[in-house]
Formats: structure tokens, C-alpha cells, sequence
């Protein structure tokens, strides 16, 4: 079987490293790492391991973002990938969930004859998880979130959709997307023959007018969302576990518990 | 001069550290408390390319350069000293005589399972009487016409235990000294190559250190490695590899000290104060700091002029003989600034200082490494 499959990535800054410009409320990115966003590691893990069992597969990573998301797609080239695509354009710049999507869908049906599009759950810094979404809903092919685990048998792709108290299973035709949660798999490193290819490939940067948007459908202007307010949450005081034998004794302590704090 | 690393060699350097911090750091203390060789990992390395890094694809390498692959060795020896020599060893005192000196028959037959990890390798001079002293070799080879004859035995062999394939120095000509040693390929389960004992080490538990023993050892004649008389200039130019990869172990170990005392410094508080804000023990570090740098500087130097075809072993000498005494500086200081729990193994820091004695003395001891330059000054 030999598949075509694309995925959506996204450079993101380290969050674990972040800190936030108590005045301003902003993200402090200066000397923060740029990463590839955890999620998308996943889906690209997944890309990969269809090459590994079907090595006629084609993986194409796609982002979208400014010129040195270069550095993560070179990385994505060295675990595997076999071609790279970056979306950058001051065009670009400032699009929302909704623009982005719009950037990313055009994108992907440039690059046409696709089977299977993977994209992360959501990325760390925005957390939203609503361009996989949206890039399905606007190439008009069935999609399936927070993947857990899928099997392809000819046209059909059966997936566990991973629920908080369970799983769905789900039957989709390709083309679909389907968005990866880190359950899904244990991302590859890169390896060190990948590497030395990999700085060899040309990363592919396509240009608004490239894949035929125009300033309605993305950047700043064509977003329609607005960021209101980001403030960082106050520290909440730690919470009470309580603990008993039978349930009547923890309703019993947790009754105990209100009526000292006078609640009710 | 251009310090600026290339791409390739910051993505080596990234991916070394990915490994090192998700597979081998977790495990060392435990390998090493067990004396156990990690096999898993390296396999799981040499599935990544970091089995055979400086050698060409046609044999199933990586294609790299010395200086990425030397980043590699240090980047892994941070978290374990004895999975950097491990590899090192491998590379560059088996594989890389093999793929220097031997025949296009002996590299197709040994060095595709070699560079990919499948096989492992070791290299066998040392001697009871015979160390520093190549001369002094007892173990011999008799030209039996179809086969040679080999009657001996080797000491602290690293990866002894575990390799398959051996780079195994004999001499073919007492009368001759050094010109009267020879260089052979064998193999692991070859009838009368046996490995008698386990060496309990010091240190670099995990890597399994052994003796050698040849009771009429018939090797093929095909396995004369290189040509007959010449095998001390293949173990001394293989040697010159080797101290590369001594050297970037050793500096690994240093570093690995070095991180894990700025984080315990920043966190223990002792007098109301966190270590870090004591001006005496950040003078220290600031000394360890440069030290450690200044090993650096002279290693990649060493690997550079062997990348460009430049003389490359006084430098690799020097490279070997700072980073191995900075390992000892950097490690010893460690423990002391740790107090108390630098010396309980709960602690890296104690393996540490262990792991950084050997770099002192194996590939050629400091005293050796200074014979090399200052041979080259007079």
C-alpha cells in the first residue's frame, strides 16, 4: 500500500520554560526554546510508522509560520519525513484558528492526492485544537479527534476515539484527519543518517499568492477572533483530599468539613 | 576561525541529548550498581546510526564527521560514562582499523553488522606485561601455513564480554620489537578464544571490562588485519581515534558533574542562603566552568584538523590528557560541593568521580599522552 499522507505541525515555544510579563500579560518569548509542539510529534510519529509497514508511504509535513520554523521541519525531515512544506508570508502573519485553517487547507489541496491528514490534538500555546477541525470541515472529508489508535483495512479506517471514560470506535473513509494525543505513541528521535539527508532536502516556502489566499481569508484582518484580555489565573489554595473507608464516612467528614467552614 | 557549529552537528548534538535524557540517564546508576552492560540501549543507538557514525554509507555508517560523532560520545557521557565508552571503543579501536586497514573482503564481512550495532566490537593490546610498553607483547602468532596459530592472552579488554568481533594485536616477530607485531581479526566462539574473568572496576561498571585468553587459537589467514609487522602503527593510529573519544567521554562526565552541581547549588540552602550565592563556591564554578570550556575548545580543535586532513595527534594527545584531568578536577569538586550527599550514590555525582578516574589512564595514561607532545616540542 502505498500512502499519502500529510501532516500539520506547528513550532511552538517550550511552555515549560515560559514565563508571563506580569504587566503587560504577555508571553516572555525572548531565550525560550522553539519546539515542535508535543502533540504534532505524535501525528508525525504516526506518519511515520505507516512509512515503516507500507515503505512506499510519502509523508509531507506541513506548517505554517515564520521563516525559522524551518529548524523544526529540518527535524521532522531527520526522523523521517520525507518532504517539507513551510507557509510563511507577512501575509500570513496574525491569522487566527479560522485564517490559519484557511492557509493550511489550500495548502494541502496544492498539494492534492492526499489519503490521510494527521495534526495534533492542539498545540501548547494557543490550546485551542480547532485548526485539525477547521482544515477538515473546509476540505469536506470526515475527521476524527483524539485519536488513540486506528487500523486501515483497504478504504476504511477504523479509529478508537479516546473519550475521558472510554472509546468510541469510529469507521471513516479516506481521504480523513485525524487528530493524535500522546497516548497514540511514543515519538522517534532523529537519527543521525536522517540528519545529514535531511539538511540536504529544500524545505518548500510557499507564499500566500502560492497557494492562492487572499488578505479575506488570512492575516490579521480575515481573523474574526479578538483577544479580549490574557491574564495569568491567581494561585488558588491547595485542595482537601478526604479520605474513608465507606462512602456514608467520606459524606459524613466532607458534611463535617462545610459545616466548619460555615458553607452551609 | 569559524567556533559555529554546522547544522548537522547542533541536530547530532540535540538528538544525543534527547537520547541520553529519556534512555540512558534513567538507567545508569542502576547498570552501574549491577555491573550490567546496557545492551538495550545500544542497539536502540545503533538502530539511530550512533553505532557507526564516522564511516561511509557504502558499509552501512552513518556518513558523518569525527566532530559530530565525537559530540555524540560527549553528549551520551553526561548521563553515562560507560555508554560513551562503550561506543567509542567500537568505533574507534574496532570498526575503524577494520574499515582503515582491512581488505574490501574483511570490511563487506564485518563492518555492515558493526556500524549498524548488530554486532559489537572490542580491541585487545593490553597485556599483563605489556601496556604502555607495546614491545613487551607475550601473545603470539605462528604462521601455520593454512591458518596462524595464536597463543596468549589480553587484560582490562572493554566491551571483552559482550563483543563479537575483536581487533586482537599479536607478535609475529619477537626479534623485531614493535615491527614484529601483527594485527588479527576474531571472532567471538572461534575455538580456544575464551574469556576467563570479569574485571571488578572502580568505576564505568556497566562497561564490561574482561580478560582474553588464546589457547591455540586458529585464525584464518584472511584475518590477518592490515599487513604482517605493521599492526602497532594500526593499534597506535587507532589509538589516536580512540583518545578523541576518551577525551569527549571524559568531558561528557565533567559537564554531567558540572550541571548536576549548579542545580543542587541553586537548590540546597545552608546559613539562610542557597549555595549558589556563596561567592567562594561560585568562584569555583567559574573556574571549573572555563576549565571545562578550554577542554572543549582543544578536543573540537583535535577533530577538526582530523575532519580536514590536518596532523591530528598531538592534538587528540592534549585533547585527551585536559579533558581527562578536568573530568577529575570538575567531578572531585562536585562531590565536595554536594557535602554530605555527594558521597551517597543517591547522588550522580559520586559515579561521577568514580567514572572520571579511568579517563586517566586508559587509551594511553596521562604520562603517556605527555610523552606524545612533548616528543613533538623537542
Amino acid at each position: 500500500m502505498a500512502l499519502n499522507v500529510i501532516v500539520c505541525v506547528k513550532q511552538v515555544p517550550d511552555t515549560n520554560e515560559i514565563k508571563i510579563d506580569p504587566v503587560k500579560n504577555t508571553l516572555i518569548r525572548e531565550g525560550v526554546a522553539s519546539i515542535l509542539n508535543h502533540d504534532d510529534a505524535n501525528a508525525l510519529e504516526e506518519a511515520l510508522k505507516l512509512k515503516d509497514i507500507y515503505p512506499e508511504t510519502k509523508v509531507t509535513v506541513l506548517s505554517m509560520g515564520p521563516p525559522q520554523a524551518k529548524e523544526m521541519l529540518i527535524e521532522c525531515l531527520a526522523k523521517g519525513a520525507d518532504d517539507a512544506i513551510l507557509l510563511s508570508d507577512r501575509a500570513l502573519g496574525g491569522s487566527d484558528t479560522w485564517a490559519t485553517s484557511n492557509a493550511l487547507s489550500s495548502a494541502i489541496k496544492k498539494i492534492g492526492n492526499y489519503d490521510i491528514i494527521f495534526a495534533g490534538r492542539q498545540a501548547i500555546d494557543g490550546d485551542t485544537a480547532q485548526v485539525g477541525p477547521q482544515i477538515a470541515e473546509k476540505l469536506d472529508i470526515p475527521q476524527v479527534t483524539y485519536v488513540r489508535n486506528f487500523k486501515i483495512s483497504g478504504e476504511t479506517i477504523t479509529v478508537h476515539r479516546a473519550l475521558e471514560d472510554g472509546y468510541e470506535t469510529i469507521e471513516v473513509k479516506k481521504p480523513c484527519l485525524l487528530t493524535t494525543i500522546k497516548e497514540l505513541n511514543k515519538p522517534r528521535y532523529m537519527n543521525i543518517r536522517g540528519i545529514f539527508d535531511a539538511t540536504q532536502k529544500e524545505i518548500k516556502v510557499w507564499s500566500a499568492k502560492d497557494i492562492g489566499v487572499t488578505d479575506t481569508e488570512v492575516g490579521l484582518d480575515a481573523s474574526p477572533t479578538n483577544v479580549f484580555r490574557s491574564f495569568t489565573p491567581a494561585l488558588k489554595g491547595k485542595g482537601k483530599l478526604i479520605d474513608g473507608e465507606t462512602s456514608n464516612e467520606i459524606a459524613r467528614i466532607l458534611l463535617l468539613e462545610l459545616k466548619h467552614k460555615q458553607l452551609i | 576561525m569559524d567556533f559555529t557549529l554546522t547544522k548537522e552537528q547542533e541536530l547530532v548534538k540535540k538528538m544525543a541529548r534527547e537520547f541520553t535524557i529519556n534512555e540512558v540517564t534513567p538507567i545508569a546508576a542502576d547498570l552501574d550498581d549491577r555491573a550490567e552492560f546496557p545492551l538495550e540501549n545500544i542497539k536502540k543507538a545503533g538502530k539511530l546510526g550512533m553505532m557507526g557514525m564516522p564511516f561511509p554509507r557504502e558499509f552501512g555508517g552513518a556518513g558523518s564527521d569525527y566532530l559530530s560523532y565525537i559530540m555524540a560520545v560527549e553528549e551520551i557521557s553526561k548521563g553515562c560514562g560507560s555508554t560513551g565508552v562503550i561506543i567509542q571503543t567500537h568505533c574507534a579501536l574496532c570498526a575503524w582499523p577494520i574499515f582503515t586497514y582491512g581488505t574490501e573482503a574483511q570490511k563487506k564481512k564485518y563492518l555492515p553488522d558493526l556500524l549498524s550495532g548488530e554486532k559489537i566490537g572490542a580491541f585487545g593490546l593490553t597485556e599483563p606485561n605489556a601496556g604502555s610498553d607495546a614491545a613487551g607483547l607475550q601473545t603470539r602468532a605462528v604462521d601455520k601455513g593454512d591458518h596462524w596459530l595464536l597463543n596468549g592472552s589480553k587484560i582490562f579488554i572493554s566491551n571483552g564480554g559482550v563483543a563479537d568481533t575483536f581487533v586482537i594485536l599479536a607478535m609475529t616477530d619477537k626479534s623485531k620489537g614493535t615491527k614484529g607485531i601483527s594485527a588479527f581479526i576474531l571472532e567471538r566462539g572461534m575455538e580456544g578464544f575464551s574469556i576467563p574473568k570479569k574485571e571488578h572496576k572502580m568505576g564505568i561498571n556497566a562497561s564490561v571490562t574482561t580478560e582474553l585468553l588464546f589457547e591455540n587459537v586458529k585464525v584464518p589467514k584472511e584475518n590477518l588485519l592490515g599487513q604482517i609487522g605493521k599492526g602497532f602503527k594500526i593499534a597506535m593510529t587507532s589509538l589516536d581515534v580512540g583518545r578523541l573519544g576518551i577525551a569527549a567521554q571524559a568531558l561528557g562526565i565533567a559537564q554531567g558533574a558540572f550541571d548536576q552541581t549548579v542545580a543542587y547549588m541553586k537548590s540546597r540552602k545552608q546559613f539562610g542562603r542557597s549555595l549558589n550565592k556563596f561567592q567562594a563556591l561560585s568562584f569555583e564554578m567559574a573556574d571549573m566552568k572555563t576549565r571545562i570550556d578550554a577542554s572543549r575548545l582543544l578536543l573540537y580543535k583535535a577533530c577538526n584538523n582530523r575532519d580536514n586532513g590536518l596532523p591530528s595527534t598531538v592534538e587528540a594527545a592534549q585533547a585527551k590528557l585536559f579533558c581527562s584531568e578536568t573530568a577529575m578536577y570538575v567531578t572531585t569538586k562536585a562531590v565536595q560541593f554536594h557535602g554530605g550527599y555527594g558521597y551517597i550514590k543517591d547522588y550522580p555525582v559520586e559515579r561521577m568521580m568514580r567514572d572520571a578516574k579511568i579517563t586517566e589512564i586508559y587509551e594511553g595514561t596521562s604520562e603517556v599522552m605527555k610523552m606524545v607532545i612533548s616528543g613533538s616540542i623537542f
